[in-house]
């Protein structure tokens, strides 16, 4: 069965081919394309959550990496939720219209479904069950996979993502955008023994997380430090290597937390914060202690993308499951209440 | 807009658990709904001032930061809060893409922060709050634009007084 995978959550334009026989066929992201007459001969710079243009030319794009034609598509695969409501019904009305004319089954997919099963894209899958830790700008989640649409969240983030205190407390430093990878290069100068942030939740029983507080402990910190409204390289450097170890620190303990208390042995990492080094060093670490396993999915597919809600939404229909016509655009929409396929 | 005007009123808060009860009077003062426009820096307290107002107007569970998803929506007993942060967004024209027009044309309370990005296609804000640093709280200062925000300012102002 030959899927096509839709997703437009939120910023991303992502389309992909999945087949359940062979795997993958060909993915597109919109910012990895390259621009061609398909948009009005200039090359214009879409903004994000511009759908509406992209989606059209970015199905082409597959089709023709695939080398299949629009009439060999056997179902298709939409994010239908969570996500901003403008975003997804551009996704859905593609689906949903594409799907009428095709006269193949449309499934309306879990954007967190897809990013938990990503792993499973790759050549080692891990195999169920397992604990899944997504952590990204906007998700920092702990969940306990039992087979697909078998989850329960075990914690989440209270207030702010692990990744956006990583874009924000670069910020604060002076660093550009996107902060993950510039805090992680220059925590590499700093010496993380002067300052000591705090490990936020970790003192108290539970799964949930809190990185709002390491963001006005940073904030704090700089202004504490800044001399005429500046601060000396040494001292940020400092700060990013505080910071960066306080956060990997937090994750690392709640993921040992997650495997004892389920009695799990394999963990999965998935989404943007999962590239960072010093996360999967310590993660592979802690794994090693608790005689575990850690699995990833490849970089690009860490971040939202199209080959993900395929894939999903391929394990879902091969099992017989498909929706009506109606356009679905769930904004708000628990991952505990999907349906189990067995 | 880089510069608030008007700021009637004022006041600092010391730590978390100040900015959160202002945010609950902010709810007591507000009918449940318009447009508030929260501006400031980073780590100024913006989203905790946010959960207060969704506290006041009985949310029970977390309020998560929207950077990332832009809006989050709360639909609660007697109102449907909308909470948007627009620290990401690159052109005000963006907005347009997400159907902001969908969520603003509604009866409902919208707090935005970072409404700068905004500028030029957000409606004008009833009340306006702005914060920053003072010492290691905050002074967070605010002022109504309208006849109902204007209202709300006056409220809040005899509501700090009386509680605080």
């Amino acid at each position: 069965m030959i899927v096509l995978g839709i997703e437009t959550s939120c910023d991303e334009t992502g389309i992909a081919l999945f087949d359940s026989e062979q795997g993958l066929l060909s993915d597109a992201l919109y910012s990895q394309i390259e621009i061609h007459a398909d948009y009005g001969g200039v090359v214009p710079e879409l903004a994000s959550r511009d759908h509406i243009r992209k989606i059209l030319p970015l199905i082409d794009e597959v089709l023709e990496g695939a080398g299949l034609k629009k009439t060999e598509i056997n179902a298709i695969a939409y994010t239908a939720g969570p996500g901003l409501v403008g975003a997804l019904m551009v996704g859905a009305a593609v689906a949903q219209s594409l799907g009428l004319v095709l006269n193949v089954p449309v499934i309306g997919v879990h954007h967190m479904e897809g990013h938990l099963l990503a792993p499973m894209l790759e050549e080692s899958p891990p195999e169920f069950p397992f604990v899944a830790l997504l952590v990204s700008g906007g998700h920092t989640q702990l969940v306990k996979v039992d087979g697909i649409g078998r989850y329960e969240l075990l914690g989440e983030s209270l207030d702010d993502a692990a990744g956006e205190a990583f874009d924000k407390a670069a910020k604060m430093l002076g660093l550009d955008y996107p902060g993950g990878p510039r805090i992680a290069k220059l925590a590499e100068l700093g010496d993380t023994s002067r300052f000591h942030f705090p490990r936020p939740m970790t003192d108290r029983p539970g799964l949930d997380f809190s990185f709002s507080g390491l963001k006005t402990f940073t904030l704090n910190t700089t202004h504490k430090h800044a001399v005429d409204g500046v601060i000396d390289e040494q001292t940020k450097a400092d700060i990013a290597a505080a910071f960066q170890l306080a956060v990997v620190d937090t994750l690392s303990l709640k993921c040992r937390r997650a495997l004892r208390q389920t009695g799990m042995k394999r963990l999965v990492i998935a989404g943007g914060v999962s590239a960072n080094e010093s996360l999967r060093t310590a993660l592979e670490l802690m794994v090693e202690k608790e005689r575990a396993e850690v699995f990833y999915a490849r970089p690009e597919f860490c971040t939202d993308n199209g080959a993900m809600i395929a894939f999903a939404g391929c394990q879902r229909l091969v099992a017989g499951q498909y929706d009506d016509s109606a356009l679905k655009a769930t904004p708000r929409w628990p991952l505990d209440s999907l349906p189990a396929v067995n | 807009m880089s510069e608030v005007h008007n700021l009637n009123y004022s006041t600092v808060l010391k730590d978390e658990a100040e900015t959160v009860a202002l945010g609950e009077l902010l709810s007591k003062a507000s009918n449940g709904s318009g447009i508030v426009f929260l501006h400031g820096d980073l780590g100024m307290g913006k989203t905790t001032l946010c959960r207060g107002v969704l506290h006041g107007l009985g949310h029970k569970g977390h309020v998560k930061s929207p950077t990332y998803t832009l809006v989050e929506p709360y639909e609660l007993a007697e109102n449907t809060v909308y909470h948007f942060d627009l620290y990401r967004l690159a052109e005000p024209e963006e907005l347009e893409f997400m159907g902001i027009r969908d969520y603003l044309d509604q009866q409902a309370l919208s707090i935005i922060e970072w409404p700068e990005k905004g500028m030029g296609i957000l409606p004008p804000a009833d009340l306006e709050l702005n914060f920053e640093m003072s010492g290691m709280g905050r002074l967070v200062r605010w002022h109504g634009n309208t006849e109902y925000g204007k209202s709300v300012a006056t409220k809040l102002m005899n509501l700090c007084s009386m509680e605080r």
